[in-house]
């Protein structure tokens, strides 16, 4: 291997040095160029025209939610390792002095922080299904909600697609077997169709989420066995691992029961979801378009600027 | 073995019906028992029989019934001799 030759830049080194991205000094936590929000923008727009018109239910959540509520819904169960739980100092002077003394020798000072009452978002829909619960039995016709959120998981990594703090959006569709599969149904031809418009190479295929452990390893091999969740992947950091950028899942009754969801009839409701993940996205176009939005092809400029 | 193995699921499987009313070859699943249930019972039984379920044998067929969780035991025992 020739030792002088220069080596190919990171992705991730492209495009810090672009300005798409801004680098903070932890891996994972980005700014964002106006560039890069405006491409995150037109995607929106994009999925809007695709699904705008099914009716959904607009609600935006800041990005944390209720301690109590994220600790009912299972999180830890599945994810510990990743989630983002906020703590905030709750001592008097005399702590706080010693706080200071800690933060100034460099030392650990989180041993007096305290659990406050929100956690950070895992998923865009966690915050919705309390308040889905809290309204009763669903209509005839089920529900059917548009939401976006920053979301936090916390796996610090070098790859640009890996973010800990990145935008999700989600269609989420709540009723009976039936109207929640037809949902997933639809948007698995939707959303190929969609991204197909991009011109970005995909490829579709049966996922399972990061489930925590060994036992963790079961939960992920029921999980691809009943075909729950299916990936729509592009090749961003890697050709052989490429990246999750929607990603369309059936969660059976999982949420319905934990929450007392019910259909109209009384039966515990199922729901399922399409995410979308927005930074992955941008990231994807960026990587197969270039860092030149004016040079991109044009049928791809025609689909996100029409 | 199966004894045992009922009452383990008793203990850990949460389900909502009476595991003495449940034949051998009863479905699990449309007795109640979850995904999450799954896993606590899976490492309940590793502990009480002293074996490690491999990851090809973690899915939802060999605990779908008492008489499948006492084969999958059964061959990871005859396995690990």
């Amino acid at each position: 291997m020739c030792q002088n030759c220069p080596q190919p830049q990171s992705f991730l080194a492209e495009l810090i040095d672009t300005g798409l991205l801004i680098d903070t000094g932890v891996d994972g936590l980005y700014g964002r160029s106006g560039l890069f929000e405006e491409v995150i923008a037109r995607f929106d727009d994009l999925i809007t025209r695709h699904g705008g018109q099914d009716g959904a239910e607009i609600v935006r959540f800041p990005p944390a939610m209720s301690r109590k509520h994220f600790e009912k819904s299972g999180y830890l169960k599945s994810f510990p390792q990743l989630a983002g739980t906020v703590h905030s100092f709750a001592g008097n002077e005399r702590a706080h002095a010693e706080l200071l003394h800690k933060v100034a020798d460099g030392v650990d000072w989180t041993d007096g922080q305290i659990s406050t009452e929100v956690v950070l978002t895992p998923a865009a829909c966690y915050p919705l299904y309390p308040v889905v619960a809290k309204r009763g039995p669903l209509k005839t016709e089920g529900a059917l909600f548009d939401l976006q959120s920053y979301c936090f998981r916390h796996e610090p990594s070098k790859d640009p697609a890996r973010m800990q703090l990145f935008r999700m959006r989600e269609y989420v569709r709540f009723g009976t077997p039936e109207q929640v599969t037809e949902f997933r149904a639809t948007w698995l031809e939707r959303g190929q169709e969609m991204m197909a418009s991009l011109g970005v190479p995909l490829n579709l295929d049966v996922a399972n989420d990061p489930f925590f452990g060994r036992a963790g390893r079961m939960l992920a091999n029921n999980q691809r066995d009943q075909r729950l969740k299916f990936e729509l992947l592009i090749p961003i950091e890697s050709e052989e691992k490429p990246t999750a950028c929607l990603s369309f899942n059936y969660h059976q009754d999982h949420f319905g029961t934990t929450w007392g969801i019910q259909t109209a009839a009384g039966e515990t409701a199922h729901t399922a979801c399409v995410g979308f993940g927005m930074e992955r996205v941008a990231l994807a176009l960026f990587k197969h378009h270039g860092y030149d939005v004016a040079r991109w092809p044009a049928s791809v400029r025609n689909v996100l600027w029409p | 073995m199966k004894t045992r193995i009922r009452e383990i699921l008793k203990s850990t499987g949460k389900l909502p019906v009476d595991v003495a009313t449940l034949a051998d070859e009863a479905d699990l699943y449309n007795a109640g028992l979850t995904s999450f249930g799954t896993v606590e019972l899976m490492m309940a039984l590793e502990e009480a029989f002293e074996v490690e379920f491999p990851d090809n044998m973690m899915n939802r067929r060999n605990f779908a019934s008492v008489a499948a969780i006492e084969n999958a035991i059964r061959t990871i025992q005859s396995e690990h001799v």
